[in-house]
């Protein structure tokens, strides 16, 4: 029981610490946010080993085959394509701003 | 060692991974509040995945690695495809299929735990934990199905248009009630296993009917609704397996995902039962024969390029009717050309610019317009009374002046960008025709607006020519 109100502490705790994180991000990288928080949340990978590698039986064998491969899935392609849109976000040239209107 | 123990009885290594994961996790999106630390962040993340895995993968309970290694390896297969080929443009149905996953990959972990628990911890079989768990088998395939549902109406693989039927809310809540029935009932008497997979069975086909009725101007907010929805059956599931560290991580996706459709909501000035439920885009009740003619004003894209030069600064508000067009390298073009010639370009994006939140900055990024140039609604606005042109390329509601001021308007209240403000206004459209949601704009009859006819592509094209030769 007392670890069910520990755990109930945690997600209090983590919801509001969420809501501050998240409402500090820029709207720019709102599409970026979601493919990070999905990657992240995709750690339910590790239920989803042990559950696999215990081979407790078939039923179970099978549904936590069918989970790691989807979290698998997540993570990598979570993680990659975060960062592969956040590579296109480029700052203007400094020497942008420098090329006056008088030139042609 | 049973899952369940995954946390209270762990070897001392791997609870260390997991308290450094979740702090990396907490981490990776405090960086990515900016662009400048953002990739950081994605490098935090990682680690802390690495670092969760690591610490797994020596726990004394693993009987066999052969299926674990096979499963991670497929997943790595398919997944780096996903993430290398995805063409920004899909962005959204790639986000909306990894919830689909995760959703699946949760679901999956429950039903297994409710019969492991039957077969041997019987004493697990509390109120609490079948409650719990109930919860996590809901969401995780609500999720599932849900998302699958956005991913077909995305790559519109199914109409986009919302689809419905007589008495379709009464069976959606008959529906859900009956799973919500068959989880407290589990809930109540943990022992009716037969309940468990009818109960599962409810879920995703609630997933389905929830989905089947929202159209396509509202996926933005769906998406982030389900996402929303993924990261609480993660959460759920650390309940269920008494693991910290995942009740963080999914708890930190699930508030993202409640603010962003929050942001959504209020970016069209709906509420989520209204999302939900209401079927967005049926209120066209008057047809096109009841407007009379009225006349508009248009040019040729030699005529728009000669003013556009010749004024000192443009607004571009681009709509996703631009990445339909695959515009986007050419407006890249005709922002290189006219900061050439000293005219300053912004770009004002609205909230639900896109198909899915920040979806227009992705795509504006990507032809290598520079993210500082991007201005949200709220920073745009102000900016545009002292805008000599507001170009509007592919967008229409959220242009909209009715929204503003006329109540028969079904879109009246929606926050918009007043490019109405700027001293002229140009519109990029195929034809007269209305809008996503049919609803006239009365914008194109201004005065000083003009219509600009063609596909904008082409037509954007052609201005940037017209420029170039004009030096």
């Amino acid at each position: 029981m007392s670890s069910i109100i520990e755990n109930l502490y945690i997600f209090v705790l983590a919801t509001f610490l969420g809501l501050e994180i998240i409402r500090r991000v820029s709207p720019l990288l709102h599409t970026p946010l979601m493919s990070l928080t999905n990657a992240i949340s995709a750690i339910s990978l590790v239920g989803s080993i042990v559950l696999l590698g215990e081979q407790a039986n078939t039923l179970s064998t099978v549904l936590g085959a069918v989970a790691v491969f989807a979290s698998m899935t997540n993570v990598v392609s979570g993680f990659l394509l975060t960062d592969r849109i956040l590579k296109m976000f480029k700052k203007r040239e400094p020497k942008q701003n420098a090329n006056s209107p008088a030139k042609q | 060692m049973p899952i369940h123990q995954l946390s209270n009885s762990l070897p001392i290594f791997t609870s260390i991974t997991y308290l450094v994961a979740a702090v990396l996790f907490i981490l990776s999106l405090k960086w990515l509040n900016g662009p400048s630390t953002a990739r950081r962040g994605v490098l935090a993340g990682e680690l802390g995945m690495a670092v969760a895995i690591a610490g797994t993968l020596v726990l004394p309970s693993i009987e066999s690695f052969k299926w674990i290694i096979i499963t991670l390896l497929l997943g790595t297969a398919v997944g780096v495809p996903i993430a290398v080929l995805t063409p920004m443009t899909a962005v959204p149905q790639r986000t909306a299929l990894s919830h689909s996953f995760g959703g699946l990959a949760v679901g999956c972990v429950g039903v297994a735990e409710f019969f492991l628990w039957h077969a041997r911890e019987p004493e697990k079989l509390t109120h609490f934990n079948v409650g719990v768990l109930c919860l996590e088998v809901l969401l995780g395939f609500l999720t599932f199905t849900g998302s699958l549902m956005a991913v077909a109406k995305l790559q519109e693989l199914i109409p986009t248009r919302p689809m419905t039927y007589k008495g379709q809310n009464v069976i959606n809540f008959i529906l859900l009630g009956i799973a919500i029935l068959l989880g407290v009932w589990l809930t109540v008497d943990p022992s009716q296993t037969a309940l468990f997979l009818p109960f599962a069975v409810m879920a995703m086909i609630f997933g389905v009917l929830l989905i089947l009725p929202i159209g396509g101007a509202d996926m933005p907010t769906v998406i982030a609704l389900l996402n929303s929805y993924a990261g609480l059956s993660a959460s759920a599931m650390g309940f269920v397996l008494n693991n910290k560290m995942l009740i963080i991580a999914g708890t930190l996706d699930g508030a993202s995902g409640f603010i962003l459709s929050v942001i959504m909501c209020k970016a069209m000035n709906r509420s989520f039962t209204n999302v939900l439920f209401g079927a967005f885009g049926q209120v066209v009740a008057k047809g096109p024969d009841a407007k009379e003619q009225r006349s508009v004003r248009s040019a040729q894209a030699e005529e728009a390029a000669e003013i556009l030069q010749s004024c000192s600064s443009v607004v571009i508000v681009p709509g996703y009717g631009m990445a339909v067009a695959q515009a986007q390298h050419k407006v890249r073009e005709l922002y290189d050309a006219l900061t050439k010639k000293g005219v300053d370009v912004k770009f004002g994006i609205h909230p639900v610019a896109g198909r899915m939140p920040g979806h227009m900055n992705v795509l504006l990024a990507e032809a290598d317009i520079p993210y500082d140039q991007l201005y949200e609604m709220d920073d745009i606005n102000p900016e545009l009374p002292r805008t000599d042109v507001a170009l509007i390329i592919g967008a229409n509601d959220v242009t909209n002046p009715a929204a503003r001021h006329d109540k028969s308007s079904p879109i009246y209240g929606m926050p918009i960008i007043d490019v109405d403000k700027a001293s002229s206004v140009m519109v990029i459209k195929r034809s007269m025709n209305s809008g996503f949601a049919g609803i006239d704009n009365e914008l194109y009859f201004m005065d000083k607006t003009l219509m600009l006819f063609g596909d904008a592509k082409t037509f954007v094209g052609d201005m940037v020519k017209a420029i170039a030769e004009n030096h």
